[in-house]
């Protein structure tokens, strides 16, 4: 291990300040006791319980958390799917149209795909609401867990499969004994990443949303602009300790998977 | 076992001599083409119940395509593959009489040994008790009764090895496939489970079906070998014919050692031909058959162990001799292989088995020697 410059140490630093800044002062300042957002008046986690009186914030939370568990689930079937068509079918006609058509949502901008969302859903006269804010999150976070179970697909070792098959296990059933709990820990952090990149969405879902389906962020931006208020701060606290979580998870299980293949192609490597 | 050897069952074992005898797994003009290039080429090939019989050849000479044709993960081009009289050509593998053991070893990671062995007699919806029962006798056959509830990461290579082979025999298949089964491990490892193999096989009274790289594996078990190049066979025979009288200049130089002595067909009567080689500057007899006409290039060929090395001339150098210089020695403990540059500029090996517990030899490097050999210790290949 090399040591630390102090080079390296102050853009160190520099760099996380900027980065976290605002969001330690956003999580400080929602335990200020005081009303005003600029002047601190001591501790205290009033707003913390306020948070939980006010029925908006908590039907928006509600919303939110359902849109992200529904869509989440959806986009994980789906993409992983579309991650078994991409890493398993070799070259059919049209992969590359596929691949780069799964792919494309990554990088379109979510204004592009939050108002092409709403076109559609007004040319084929769907009422928004609580469903198409689904439809849409489902559409813009399935790409996400593609990624992330085909980066897990490529370096699966297909004599597995084969074996099983050869065992005279059939091809569905070899799925879900095999392949699927070999591939969960990556599955199941690509529903993670879907739903915390559902429960941050703010732009796509006020593209198509209507009467009656406010998600927290929607809430939250409505709230903001009528005046910052503690409890804003409080909820966005929450918000973020819930996603760090997620992702946080999320990451250690692809971590330790890599950390486990690793020592076992080491082992096979050593072959004692 | 009761027989105090393998002796008897081994030596008495040819059915493929055996016209009446009805083969088990029966390949017939089977090619496979992958785009534009030809994996398997048009081939035919019997093989009999409880034969130990090995597909031998370079990387890439369609020797695992062929195999994974009679598995089933791949489908024939063109041909048909029959197993105990079933047509299996288009059967998905799930759904045939064979098992195979991969060279990766493929075990499942998520199950512990147990369950891996386990697990196609539960495909086969046997009761509990008798999959139990029968994993139990598996993991006695292996020696692996220890290891039951451990995890594929938790095992060495060559335990991994043994359950791959566990697992893969627990159904009792027809015919067991393996793929390299050996290459994995390290050499004296390798060694020890060649007669372990053929054991098992043996007792279980099993076809096997081997493919590998490697010509001593294959020599040591195979019944038959097959050897292979550019997705044919080149030559289909047991190991002593195939190293006795290999039928051309790739199987004789793919199976051990030899040397190639170009020469020209002067006389042609049945039982003797005699050549004229420049590179050896003298006449070669040798007894034998050949196609070869009059003035034919032929190449006369001789194990490096069946040519003698002497510091004196012998009676007729005209004859079945040549003379050169010791270019170098390679001393491997049980033999030492003398490299002689010849007098026409080519090289000959030569091996003496060392038999006597001395450091320095009789011959050494820079001496000028005679090499023999008798008109039945090689043969004559046109090609």
């Amino acid at each position: 291990m090399r040591r630390l410059s102090i080079f390296n140490v102050v853009s160190l630093t520099i760099g996380f300040v900027f980065l976290y800044l605002p969001i330690i002062l956003l999580v400080i300042y929602s335990f200020n006791a005081g009303r005003s957002v600029a002047v601190w008046g001591g501790w205290s986690t009033k707003w913390y319980s306020s948070v939980f009186e006010n029925q908006q914030l908590l039907a928006a939370s509600w919303v939110t958390l359902k849109v992200g568990v529904l869509s989440a689930s959806v986009a994980t079937v789906l993409g992983t799917l579309s991650a078994l068509a991409l890493a398993r079918f070799g070259r059919f006609k049209g992969r590359t149209l596929f691949s780069a058509m799964v792919y494309a949502p990554l990088v379109m901008p979510e204004v592009i795909t939050g108002l092409s969302l709403l076109l559609l859903f007004v040319s084929l006269n769907i009422d928004r609401g609580f469903w198409t804010i689904v439809l849409s999150h489902i559409t813009f976070t399935m790409c996400f867990v593609a990624v992330v179970v085909q980066s897990r697909l490529s370096s699966f070792d297909r004599s597995i499969e084969e074996a099983a098959l050869d065992l005279g296990c059939t091809p569905f059933m070899t799925f879900f004994r095999i392949t699927l709990p070999i591939i969960l820990p990556a599955v199941i952090s690509g529903w993670m990443l879907a739903f915390t990149l559902s429960l941050d969405d703010f732009v796509i879902a006020s593209f198509t949303t209507g009467p009656g389906a406010t998600t927290l962020p929607m809430k939250i931006y409505s709230d903001v602009r009528l005046g910052i208020k503690p409890e804003i701060n409080a909820i966005c606290s929450l918000m973020i300790a819930v996603v760090t979580v997620t992702v946080m998870i999320a990451s250690v299980m692809t971590k330790r998977q890599e950390v486990e293949r690793e020592r076992a192609e080491r082992l096979a490597v050593a072959g004692r | 076992m009761s027989a105090k050897t393998l002796g008897p069952v081994r030596r008495k074992f040819a059915p493929w001599n055996d016209r009446s005898a009805v083969p088990l797994i029966r390949i017939q003009n089977v090619s496979k083409v992958f785009g534009s290039f030809t994996a398997v080429d048009d081939v035919s090939l019997d093989i009999y119940e409880r034969e130990f019989f090995a597909l031998l050849g370079p990387s890439g000479c369609g020797k695992t395509t062929l195999m994974r044709m009679i598995a089933g993960f791949e489908v024939p081009t063109s041909g048909s593959i029959t197993i105990a009289g079933q047509d299996l050509t288009d059967v998905p593998p799930h759904r045939r009489p064979v098992n195979m053991m991969f060279q990766s070893y493929a075990l499942f990671p998520h199950m512990s040994v147990e369950k891996n062995i386990a697990f196609g007699l539960e495909m086969d919806k046997l009761p509990r008790g008798e999959i139990a029962a029968r994993v139990e006798e598996m993991l006695h056959l292996v020696k692996l009764e220890a290891f039951a509830k451990r995890k594929p990461h938790q095992l060495s290579g060559g335990q991994r090895q043994r359950v791959a082979l566990a697992r893969s025999i627990a159904k009792r298949p027809k015919v067991l496939l393996l793929d390299e089964p050996l290459g994995a491990l390290d050499k004296k490892l390798r060694e020890e489970t060649q007669f372990e193999l053929l054991e098992l096989q043996m007792t279980l009274g099993m076809t096997f079906v081997i493919v590998t790289h490697d010509q001593d594996e294959a020599m040591t078990m195979a019944d038959r070998i097959a050897v292979m190049n550019h997705g044919q066979f080149v030559q289909i025979s047991p190991p002593a014919e195939l190293y006795e009288q290999p039928v051309s200049k790739y199987v004789a130089d793919f199976i051990g050692d030899i040397n190639l002595l170009e020469g020209r067909v002067t006389k042609n009567e049945p039982g003797t031909i005699i050549l004229d080689s420049e590179m050896t500057g003298s006449r070669i007899e040798a007894v034998g058959e050949s196609s070869a006409g009059m003035g034919d290039k032929v190449w006369f060929a001789v194990r490096p162990e069946k040519v003698a090395i002497s510091l004196e001339p012998p009676r007729d150098p005209t004859i079945n001799a040549t003379e050169g210089t010791v270019w170098d020695i390679g001393y491997v403990g049980d033999v030492s292989v003398y490299h002689v540059r010849l007098n026409s500029g080519g090289t000959m090996r030569v091996s003496i088995a060392n038999t006597q517990r001395v450091v320095e030899r009789p011959i050494s490097w820079e001496d000028k020697v005679f090499l023999t050999w008798t008109p039945d210790s090689g043969i004559v290949l046109t090609r």
